[in-house]
């Protein structure tokens, strides 16, 4: 009896599990390392009868220093980007989470975290019209300012970094805002009741205590701003040649699929690194 | 510092960040009412970009077609993440951790890598370009954000109602549609919101999966804004940006996302 109540069990676990991790497998873990495969292509099968093995695609990277070279700018982009959102986000997260109570800190969180789930290309496109010459940006600056102003944003570095800022802010205000919330209210009257100042509440127990969130919202901002490609595209002209754009190139226009798939690979490797490297501290976050 | 002033700090550093997030979508929104076609100041007010958006096949084309995904996507992923969110909830077996573990991927690596690697395959095996290509990527991208909603909201279920019910002779189906299904019904609800949003405001995804010509609104509007844009391209981004933050909205109504609980 014991049994056949087990394997009715099993029965429904499969029906019921099976579905959505087949669709994943499909989707995901298989095209995934369908990738490796034709990394190591000279040519696609359905082009070329005649292809083979090689790992001429990885030796591209190794021999040409441009790639090398613009995998290096898509980091350093990551590391801008993301140094900007935790020194942006925290604060506001500290502020969400520690002074504004009820319904109003209901209300601002929401506000916060909405643009997040809205359009990403349409909020880089909004900020084409922002930054663009003599844009909305630079008449309000020239009426503001008494002398003349040319900022000249658009096409640049900073208008990369400033749409990105604006793209993935909100995940590092939510990640920490979260972890601050979690922190026990006593605590912090203790550490008060026993004159400590705010400062040293701050350096000694809240951003130790939230780390987890932080970095955390550190390694969403980052993995995804190394592999971006549109953001630098519209808003960064001819400047906005980066690592993701090449891996673009490859797919959309040059039709270099082997290597645009060695390119992807690295990507996803220098990914996974980065995940590996911050998740000691990601699972105290979450015990 | 003055005891007082630290927290006004705090509001204003908040209030300049709501700023700096709201301003550029709203002077994008304002510029689809102006009647210059070359964004000039002083502003004159019209409606003219949204008729002439309109009345342009390719977008609502385009818009319908993206609208169907999201409405597929929704359906598949909203169903088969809550079977699986109530099997992981209901069950313990052998590697259910790692099962949990692998729905990290398709969230945490960024989409260009998942999207070409998707077309790779996809060509590989036969699937190829085009919109049951995107549905494809869409559902698997959106069924994570599903499961680990309904996952959320199973976590406040209480398992004894189903031993109740199942007491008092109810079969496995009838726990599952009167008992189980009703608690958990605002965790779907807010679940196939993620799920529609995930898709319709996917870029990279359905630009790798879509055909040339057969496209999805944002992969239409990516093409348009490298061509040079025309406040057209405003009105239909104020359109979409409206409609997806009202689905948020709503779906942080229902899962009372961040709220004091």
């Amino acid at each position: 009896m014991a049994d056949l109540a087990a394997a009715m069990d099993r029965r429904r676990l499969v029906t019921l599990l099976s579905p959505a991790y087949l669709w994943l497998l499909v989707a995901v873990f298989l095209p995934l390392s369908a990738m490796l495969f034709f990394s190591l292509l000279t040519d696609l099968p359905q082009d070329a009868p005649d292809w083979g093995l090689t790992l001429d695609n990885y030796g591209q990277f190794l021999t040409n220093p441009t790639y090398a070279t613009l995998l290096w700018k898509s980091l350093k982009l990551g590391v801008m980007v993301t140094l900007a959102c935790i020194l942006i986000g925290y604060p506001c997260a500290l502020v969400l989470a520690r002074t504004i109570r009820g319904r109003a800190r209901e209300t601002l969180f929401l506000l916060v975290i909405l643009p997040f789930w809205s359009n990403s290309l349409v909020r880089i496109f909004s900020w084409a019209i922002v930054l663009r010459g003599n844009g909305v940006l630079e008449r309000s600056l020239d009426w503001l300012l008494p002398f003349d102003i040319r900022l000249n944003l658009m096409f640049t570095t900073p208008a990369v970094v400033i749409g990105l800022v604006h793209s993935y802010l909100p995940y590092v205000i939510l990640t920490s805002y979260l972890a601050l919330q979690a922190i026990d209210d006593d605590i912090i009257e203790a550490a008060r009741s026993m004159g400590a100042s705010r400062w040293t509440i701050l350096r000694r127990l809240l951003l130790p205590l939230s780390l987890p969130g932080l970095l955390a919202g550190a390694v969403l901002v980052f993995v995804p701003v190394v592999g971006s490609f549109m953001e630098p595209r519209i808003l960064g002209g001819r400047m906005g040649t980066y690592y993701g754009t090449v891996i673009e190139d490859q797919f959309i226009a040059v039709y270099n699929w082997p290597l645009g798939a060695a390119l992807s690979f690295i990507l996803l490797a220098v990914v996974l690194l980065i995940i590996a490297l911050a998740s000691p501290v990601l699972k105290r976050a979450r015990t | 510092m003055t005891r007082a002033a630290l927290p006004l700090l705090g509001r204003l550093w908040l209030a300049l960040i709501l700023v700096f997030l709201y301003a550029p979508i709203l002077v994008m929104a304002a510029m689809s009412f102006n009647a210059s076609p070359f964004y000039q100041l002083p502003f004159e007010a019209s409606t003219v970009w949204y008729e002439k958006m309109s009345a342009n096949p390719q977008i609502l084309a385009a818009a319908l077609r993206s609208v169907l995904i999201a409405l597929a996507t929704t359906l598949i992923a909203t169903t088969l993440g809550t079977m699986a969110s109530i099997a992981l909830f209901r069950y313990d077996f052998p590697g259910k951790r790692v099962l949990q573990v692998l729905l990290f991927p398709p969230i945490a690596i960024p989409w260009l890598i998942t999207g070409t690697a998707m077309l790779i395959f996809f060509f590989a095996v036969g699937i190829g370009r085009g919109t049951p290509a995107v549905i494809i990527g869409h559902v698997a991208l959106a069924l994570p954000y599903v499961i680990v909603t309904v996952t959320a909201r199973l976590s406040s279920f209480d398992i004894t109602l189903e031993e109740a019910a199942r007491s008092m002779g109810a079969g496995a189906w009838t726990v599952l549609r009167r008992v189980t299904l009703p608690w958990i019904a605002p965790g779907v609800v807010a679940g196939a919101l993620f799920a529609f949003a995930v898709s319709f405001d996917q870029f990279v995804v359905s630009y790798f999966l879509s055909e040339p010509g057969d496209s999805t609104l944002p992969v239409l509007i990516y093409t348009a804004i490298r061509k040079g844009f025309t406040p057209e391209i405003n009105a239909i981004s104020t359109l979409i940006i409206t409609l997806s933050m009202t689905v948020m909205v709503l779906a942080a109504r229902y899962s009372r996302l961040g709220g004091d609980r």
